[in-house]
């Protein structure tokens, strides 16, 4: 007996108010993004890396889970767009009480933030904050950094503006994700886009312990075996394997997986000859992925940083200009 | 004092009883129903026209959580939130702080529960000390201060050693042994039903095979015991069919379901509703259609409000911090009426759906309630089918304000409650 709950991520018009998950947005929410971060791929190569857009806003980054590398594009993007930011490491342990992060919300909301950027370590904790926003400043946008395994839509958005920018038509692709997809928040967010921007076949490859459930319900298809599932595909996104996962019940080690899942030239000569190689970063060179490929004519890796800058630009210019 | 409830229509699964009858009561008890009884004359009489007029309900699982947690609920406020509910006799699971594991601490629940005059409270005693799974506690001096069986909450028993011993224990002296089928490491640490949904949102999942494999375990060990088991909120499609293959093979065994999971599915934990949250788990649309067809088939002996008050501090958490649980005392009749409401021949169904949460749950706990026979006490409730009621925390007599159904429309309010022939509630 549900009763339908207003998607707390977009206004009575349907425009975005926050960026919590990839998942329900339309093709034209994803397009407007990347079309918009284009235009801002350029500033980057100007000798004044600025545009006004946020000029007088404050962005708030908000990360209860430590995390420099998202946590830096976050701050170049805010400031290319002339905003002030301000970064707040908060290390929640899981005692921490909910009156308090959400004290914490309404302190800073007070303080006149225009935006939080939210890192949680539990799945779900950005909606929390923009439920409560909604409910009391509804002029606050907060952008999803990443929620436990649940969401990392500008890392999704960033990897889908890479693959426009390769390979053009998302329509004739085969696109596989490798590695350990129970755990990965981008894993999740690559997929809903990837379906949403009409990719006809989504692979997930990885051994039956890093592979959750459901994922025939999200339009992906599975495989066990590294060298079938690379056979033909267009785009290889590689997931890091965490260090706590390496050996243990899950794996038994590194070694072992890097066997049967680490990508060698070899393998990769199994996609496509024009296939690309995409990695969310930090890389575990030797155990997820071989210094051969990672440092190969085929990886675009570092072009994903670059992009991820613009792309987040993008978010949070368009967030910064909708209005409730 | 000679009550006299008049022209509603007496629904009494226990004597078979379903007619527009009047109800007289006598000194706290059932004197007579349809003709008075020579020489009535009432103090007060209380008009039931177009009300159902039915035993108090009888609730397998409402934590009052006293002693050690009167921050999430007290006594008062959870009896009284049984009165507006309903309830006239609730089981208490023994998980308060200190743990339901010593007599002195029986007696004083007890003690303290009739003092407050309203629901009659029975407490389930912890199985072992401290609910830690290692040495049994003494059932016998439990069930002398007032326990009417034996529970670990939702504490799997680590070594199945100590749990085959307890039911050998607990059947020496006819104890009832109540168990929630959960194994100790399958699904330890998840919130939320292994499934595409938990998937989908990146939630740790609890398996469904965490309540099979448990009902496999306590199964066995009642083979070789012989010991009588009731089963707690089974949430499974699976896990019933294990159940009535159980009951079917002639084993002591009973079982309940939450009032919540006759409703819910995962789904309707929608964008992270802390609310939804519960354990066991909401599972998927198949098992909760097996649950309703469980309760009709009789697979499934009685529901319960599972009945949980949660402080706001432990529910505005991200989903997988929140502590689960919900208020429920005061939906239990309102939810029940709803499963019946939605059976093909609801007529048919209400008995039966009144039958779940008195009669049937009495049977259960070993208990002369649920039941308007004459001589019995006079635990009745009156209530308006067609009545609608908002869930709104602020009107919810539970210090629990947490529920996945706040905001919903429901059939079926309580206009009287009374308690060994006194009217302890009326609105």
């Amino acid at each position: 007996m549900p009763i339908l709950q207003n998607n707390p991520q977009l206004n009575k018009n349907g425009e975005l108010q926050h960026l919590l998950t990839i998942e329900g947005l339309k093709k034209s929410h994803i397009d407007h993004i990347l079309d918009t971060a284009s235009s801002f791929v350029g500033i980057s190569d100007r000798e004044v890396k600025k545009v006004p857009l946020m000029r007088g806003k404050s962005v708030f980054n908000l990360f209860f889970e430590n995390s420099t590398r998202t946590r830096t594009t976050f701050e170049i993007a805010s400031k290319r767009l002339s905003a002030d930011v301000i970064n707040l490491n908060i290390q929640a342990s899981s005692t921490t009480k909910g009156e308090s992060l959400l004290d914490t919300i309404d302190n800073l909301a007070a303080m006149h933030a225009d935006m939080f950027v939210v890192r949680h370590s539990q799945s779900g904790a950005p909606y929390m904050i923009a439920q409560h926003l909604n409910r009391t400043r509804s002029d606050v946008h907060v952008v999803n950094a990443g929620d436990g395994r649940h969401a990392h839509p500008t890392q999704g958005l960033l990897d889908m503006y890479t693959i426009r920018h390769y390979k053009k038509d998302f329509t004739n692709l085969r696109v596989a994700i490798v590695g350990d997809i129970l755990h990965s928040r981008v894993a999740r967010s690559d997929i809903h886009a990837l379906t949403t921007l009409g990719v006809p076949e989504v692979r997930a490859i990885g051994p039956h312990t890093l592979l959750p459930g459901g994922l025939e319900q999200m339009g992906v298809r599975t495989f066990t075996n590294m060298d079938e599932g690379l056979k033909d595909v267009d785009v290889i996104i590689m997931l890091r394997l965490q260090n706590e996962r390496m050996s243990g019940a899950l794996l038994p080690s590194a070694q072992e997986y890097f066997k049967s899942y680490g990508l060698t030239p070899e393998r990769l000569a199994l996609a496509k000859p024009d296939a690309i190689v995409m990695h969310p970063g930090p890389m575990n060179r030797g155990v997820e992925i071989d210094s051969a490929v990672a440092d190969g004519a085929q990886a675009v890796i570092l072009p994903q940083v670059t992009f991820g800058i613009a792309v987040r630009m993008a978010v949070m210019s368009i967030l910064a200009g909708t209005h409730a | 004092m000679k009550l006299h409830i008049k022209n509603g229509r007496v629904i009494d699964p226990a004597n078979g009883v379903d007619a527009a009858q009047d109800l007289f009561i006598v000194d706290g008890k059932i004197a007579a129903v349809g003709a008075a009884p020579q020489g009535f004359t009432a103090d007060r009489s209380i008009d039931a026209s177009g009300l159902v007029v039915a035993p108090g309900l009888v609730d397998l699982s409402a934590r009052l959580r006293e002693p050690g947690y009167e921050y999430k609920a007290t006594l008062e406020s959870e009896l009284q939130a049984a009165m507006q509910g309903g309830v006239t006799t609730l089981v208490c699971p023994p998980d308060t702080d200190p743990v339901l594991d010593e007599p002195g601490l029986v007696e004083m629940l007890k003690h303290r529960a009739r003092m407050l005059d309203q629901a009659n409270v029975h407490p389930l005693g912890a199985l072992t000390v401290g609910l830690k799974g290692k040495a049994l506690t003494e059932m016998a001096e439990l069930t002398e201060a007032g326990c009417i069986g034996f529970a670990q909450a939702e504490e799997p028993v680590l070594d199945t050693v100590v749990l085959l011993r307890a039911m050998q224990y607990a059947k020496t002296f006819g104890y009832t042994v109540w168990l929630r089928p959960q194994d100790a490491h399958i699904g330890r640490g998840g919130v939320a039903h292994s499934g595409p949904l938990a998937s989908r949102l990146g939630l740790s999942g609890v398996p469904v095979m965490s309540e099979t494999i448990a009902l496999h375990t306590i199964f066995e060990l009642m083979r070789a015991t012989g010991a009588r088991v009731h089963l707690c909120r089974i949430s499974s499609a699976a896990g019933l069919e294990l159940i009535r293959a159980a009951k079917k093979e002639g084993l002591d065994v009973s079982c309940d379901v939450g009032v919540h999971h006759l409703h819910m599915t995962d789904a309707d934990i929608g964008f992270f509703d802390s609310n939804a949250r519960l354990t066991p788990p909401l599972r998927a649309q198949r098992d909760r259609d097996a649950i309703r067809a469980a309760v009709l088939d009789g697979t499934v002996d009685a529901v319960c409000s599972d009945h949980t008050p949660v402080d706001d501090d432990e529910k505005l958490l991200p989903f997988g911090e929140a502590s689960p649980g919900a208020t429920g005392l005061e939906l239990l009749l309102s939810l029940t009426l709803k499963w019946a409401e939605d059976q093909p021949d609801a007529a048919k169904a209400l008995p039966l759906a009144i039958s779940r949460i008195t009669r049937d749950a009495a049977r259960i706990a070993g208990l002369p309630a649920g039941t308007l026979g004459v001589g019995a006490a006079a635990d009745v409730v009156l209530f308006d089918p067609n009545a609608r009621w908002k869930v709104d925390g602020k009107t919810l007599a539970s210090q629990g304000k947490h529920t996945p159904f706040l905001g919903y429309e429901l059939a079926g309010q309580v206009k009287a409650t009374i308690v060994r022939g006194r009217v302890a509630y009326q609105r």
